[in-house]
């Protein structure tokens, strides 16, 4: 009936294509990604404006900013990955199924037939794509305000060393990197969630409160024999790539706690979502 | 499973917590055949259809779709078929172009390098071709059905099922669906279309089935659903109604008023015999004449209560 196909195809990365290239079509991910913009501008600010007699209060790294503008960056990671970044891929990953099924076009992607597997894989990969966007938008919109607002210049590291400024840029996207493998648990519980339920903003709801419930696990000492497992136990930890040297096993204890949500979750939005009755 | 048909199963059911939805259906499609589902709101044609293309699995029964069974084999059988399910789905945010380009794309067997050209004619085949860059959003809902058939027929299918086509499209719509679903026929595209509303049925289909409260109660050749139909009535047109209706239940038939008229099923008998038998009762008769059973008494017969709604 048709010509020979090419194998690309085959694999779903047409699908992906296409799920990619409908995510950066939507206005919510750009009014999403914009809102994490806006952090690194208006610290940036804030801290221009007051800087002249309050240097040397408030986190280290915001009173870093005033001396060196790539600190701007920094300090919008360390501000936005205990919330505004989960919030954002709270929403994408709770989207996910829960979203088109709400639409109606689960049905129809399921018909076309997109096959559960597939249509689950390139659901992860695409809310993982956005993962990557985020921390990387705070990162560009922070050096930009950055240099437009304060000196820059080599940079002087949390063990007190200093590096000269390329080496902290790389730094910088390096710990851009360090959110985004982060962010990647918290996707597939997303993704998991948005199995369950048919309710897009319930599935957002859930995994946001997740990821907080998470961070308020981690700060109870009673717990502190499961502290290492939990979602977000790896969160701040990016603050290592600003050491000398940067301290790498944090980054890789980071990319093997995610692995093992992503795993685990995973498998559970395999279970569910391949078994279940699509009656949206 | 049968050669010869598109569309077979047995003994499919499914129960919602504990409520049967869908009991004991052993539909027969032939290819080739356009064939009516029909049913009221509720009867569960739309979970058959669900169970058919594999997005709800039965709790009982089975289904074999092009001679495969779902949904097991979904992967190879689901390219062949074009599927509308309760009603259009649609991203709002995405041009209906965009929107069908995105349901292609999610369809591994649906080449690539032909899809702007295959969507440019299945909008054009729906009339959809000046609305092809609106948002979806911006669409009413007669143009969003329209792009679900569209989607539909983005490849040449050798299966269309369309739950409800004609629901939200003016009498104009209406009659292009007609039209387009004939036309699809000719091409040997086997059509089952499901509907409330027996009229479609009987101006689109060669063969129908009928559903009530989740049980299939009749199917086969419209033809063959007119020949089982009640008896011809008896069309009488008296001043004494009470007396014509005692004489004529006397005699076996149970009959009723019927505006002016007194309205019996003739179960076989002859009106020749009936009428001097009513004369000589003293009834009297200003007028008789019999009417043949419509496919409309017959589908009336089998659902109970007709075809509007049913909860
Ligand atoms: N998701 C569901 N959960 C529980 N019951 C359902 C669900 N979907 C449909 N039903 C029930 O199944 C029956 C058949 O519904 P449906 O197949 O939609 O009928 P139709 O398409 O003929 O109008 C109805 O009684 C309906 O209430
Ligand atoms: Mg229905």
């Amino acid at each position: 009936m048709s010509s020979p196909e090419p194998r690309g195809h085959q694999l779903g990365l047409s699908l992906l294509g296409t799920e990619i290239s409908v995510l950066f079509r939507r206005k919510r991910t750009w009014a999403m990604l914009a809102a994490l913009a806006a952090v690194p501008v208006l610290i940036g600010v804030a801290i221009r404006i007051s800087s002249a007699g309050d240097s040397g209060r408030g986190p280290s790294f915001i009173s870093a900013i005033a001396g060196n503008g790539l600190f701007v960056g920094v300090a919008s990671l360390v501000l936005a990955i205990p919330l505004f970044l989960p919030l954002t891929i709270g929403v994408v990953a709770g989207d996910t199924i829960a979203g088109e099924a709400s639409q109606g076009t689960l049905r129809y992607l399921l018909v076309a037939p997109a096959g559960r597997p597939r249509l689950l894989l390139v659901k992860f990969l695409g809310a993982a794509v956005f993962c990557f966007a985020a921390p990387v938008t705070v990162v560009i919109a922070g050096t930009l305000t950055g240099l437009v607002l304060f000196p820059v210049g080599p940079v002087t590291l949390l063990s007190g060393d200093q590096v000269p400024f390329g080496d902290g840029m790389l730094r910088l996207l390096a710990m851009a990197a360090y959110a985004g493998i982060a962010m990647l648990g918290l996707t597939a519980v997303g993704l998991f969630v948005s199995t369950l339920t048919d309710v897009p903003v319930g599935a957002m709801a859930a995994t946001v409160v997740l990821a907080v419930t998470s961070q308020v696990l981690d700060q109870l000492p009673q717990l502190a024999a499961v502290h290492p497992f939990l979602l977000s136990d790896s969160w701040l930890g990016l603050v290592d790539l600003l050491r000398q040297p940067p301290i790498w096993t944090t980054f890789g204890t980071n990319a093997l706690l995610q692995l093992g949500y992503v795993v685990v979750f995973g498998a559970l939005a395999y279970g569910r979502f391949t078994t279940r009755d699509v009656l949206a | 499973m049968s050669a010869g048909l598109a569309i077979e199963t047995e003994g499919l059911g499914k129960r919602f917590k504990g409520r049967d939805a869908v009991v004991d259906v052993a539909l027969a499609v032939p290819d080739g055949s356009v064939f009516g589902f029909l049913g009221p709101n509720g009867s569960g044609k739309t979970t058959t259809i669900r169970m058919l293309l594999g997005l709800v699995n039965p709790t009982a029964g089975r289904a074999v779709l092009l001679g495969s069974p779902m949904p097991e084999r979904a992967a190879a059988v689901l390219p062949r078929v074009g599927a509308l399910v309760e009603g259009p789905g649609f991203a709002g945010y995405l041009s209906g172009s965009a929107n069908l380009a995105r349901l292609d794309s999610a369809d591994p067997l649906a080449d690539p390098r032909t899809r702007k050209r295959r969507i440019g004619e299945a909008l054009d085949r729906v009339g959809l071709s000046a609305a092809a860059g609106k948002r979806v959003k911006a669409y009413s809902l007669g143009m969003k059905q329209r792009l679900g058939i569209a989607n539909a027929l983005l490849r040449p299918r050798d299966l269309l099922v369309l739950d409800e086509p004609t629901n939200g499209l003016d009498p104009q719509g209406t009659r292009e669906v007609r039209t387009l679903v004939h036309d699809l026929a000719r091409e040997g595209t086997t059509v089952f279309v499901s509907s409330h509303l027996l009229t479609e049925i009987e101006q689109m289909c060669t063969h129908a089935a009928v559903m009530r409260t989740g049980r299939l109660v009749a199917q086969g050749t419209l033809d063959e659903l007119r020949g089982a139909a009640v008896d011809d009535r008896l069309h009488l047109l008296t001043p004494d109604v009470d007396a014509a209706i005692t004489a004529l239940v006397a005699a076996g038939l149970p009959a009723t008023p019927s505006g002016a008229e007194v309205v019996a099923p003739l179960q076989g008998h002859a009106v020749e015999d009936l009428v001097p038998a009513l004369v000589a009762a003293g009834i009297r008769i200003r007028g008789v004449r019999t009417a043949e059973a419509s496919l409309e008494d017959r589908f009336v017969a089998l659902t109970g209560e007709g075809f509007d709604v049913e909860s």
